[in-house]
């Protein structure tokens, strides 16, 4: 086991146990190796390569309840990335634009890339599109840093409808993303 | 423009705990319902066997419920990995083949010591016509919750996941119309309710890569 991976996996689960700058933290490190992973294999295609960075961040955070601290952090990685890589390929209907082999697991991890190019999909102007009962939750607690109690006020929603509406906004906008 | 930075701030920002056994959570209240739409449906329908009672004394019952229980279990097992990025199948496809083979060896057996004349008899019993599109039927509940608690997971192989989906629901439609149906021959049982629950296990083939996608 890499020391990436052991790294990577404690900041994961001290994430999913609430730590939200355990989990930030797990983000930024994350998108570093999903960035250098992407952008070997999709070498013809450079521009799609932060855009993708930024699907299968998502991707990893709307699943994030799929994983199980049982299991390889490599091999759950690099599933939903080996997945992600697939779909926007079927997208384009361009498989031959992949040039190099998806199978190795253990590639997701061996190199990492912090210099991000910009996304061409803006994330911003998607989330503008969403309704407000959940874009509204969306920018009071995840843009604005609000609590769920302040959100609630903010909107006049309940905690609850609150909470809902970030989860399922967040999922509407990965939908939005793959084209749905 | 949202920068991948700006991003990844956005979603730790006030992130909270995972719920703990989200996966098996879901399936539980999924598969709970889809039991109870599948039982509903049999109730109205068809009813239990009124020889039911009596049949609970021959061993061959049991073994009848037992076949579609171990492929429910073996494809219970498969849904649960298949819906985490990543996992392996490990002893799912093993778990699933050994009742198959099992009924088939079964049948085998019951089919060589029979009578000649008798074996047309052991094969289609009085309900093969109808058997596996009922069995297909029923399983349409279970079937549909199996895909919902599976779409909000993560399947990344999706013709495979939705195969497995299918499979779980048909063993779950056969376990209940077991109840009704009269027929207790092991070749009976080895050919249409095996058919009767790959209707779904198909179309879940088939239907997974659009339906499940995330």
């Amino acid at each position: 086991m890499s020391a990436s991976e052991d790294r990577l996996k404690d900041l994961l689960v001290r994430g999913l146990a609430g730590d939200t700058s355990a989990y930030h933290a797990f983000l930024k490190e994350l998108s570093a190796h999903l960035r250098a992973f992407l952008r070997g294999r999709l070498s013809r295609l450079p521009d799609e390569v932060e855009d993708l960075v930024q699907e299968t961040l998502l991707a990893v955070h709307n699943q994030r309840h799929t994983y199980d601290a049982g299991q390889p952090l490599t091999a759950w990685i690099h599933a939903i990335a080996r997945y992600k890589l697939i779909d926007l390929l079927r997208r384009r209907a361009g498989r031959e634009a992949m040039n190099d082999p998806i199978d190795d697991e253990l590639a997701v991890f061996a190199s990492s890339d912090t210099e991000a190019d910009d996304a061409r999909r803006d994330v911003a102007k998607l989330l503008e599109r969403l309704p407000d009962r959940q874009r509204l939750p969306i920018i009071h607690m995840k843009l604005q840093g609000l609590s769920v109690i302040e959100a609630a006020r903010m909107t006049g929603m309940s905690e609850a409808a609150v909470k809902v509406g970030v989860h399922r906004g967040l999922k509407a906008l990965a939908a939005m993303i793959r084209g749905e | 423009m949202m920068k991948t930075e700006e991003l990844i701030a956005m979603l730790a920002s006030g992130a909270e705990a995972a719920e703990p056994h989200a996966l098996q959570r879901r399936y539980v209240t999924a598969l709970g319902w889809g039991a109870f739409g599948t039982t509903l449906l049999m109730a109205i329908l068809l009813g239990v066997r009124p020889d039911l009672a009596e049949a609970t004394r021959l061993p061959m019952f049991w073994a009848k419920l037992a076949f579609p229980a171990a492929l429910l279990a073996g494809a219970l097992f498969a849904v649960l990995r298949l819906s985490r990025p990543g996992a392996r199948l490990a002893y799912a496809p093993a778990a699933i083949a050994a009742p198959v083979l099992a009924m088939w060896l079964l049948a085998a057996i019951v089919l060589l010591g029979a009578a000649p004349g008798e074996r047309g008899e052991l094969i289609l019993g009085i309900s093969a016509a109808s058997c596996p599109f009922t069995i297909a039927l029923l399983s349409v509940p279970l079937f549909i919750a199996a895909l919902w608690a599976m779409k909000g997971l993560a399947p990344t192989r999706l013709a495979l996941a939705g195969a497995f989906a299918g499979l779980l629901a048909g063993a779950g439609g056969a376990l209940i119309y077991a109840l009704h149906c009269p027929e207790m021959a092991a070749p009976f049982l080895g050919l249409w309710y095996v058919l009767g629950m790959s209707i779904p296990a198909a179309v879940g083939a088939a239907i997974g890569p659009s339906v499940l996608r995330w």
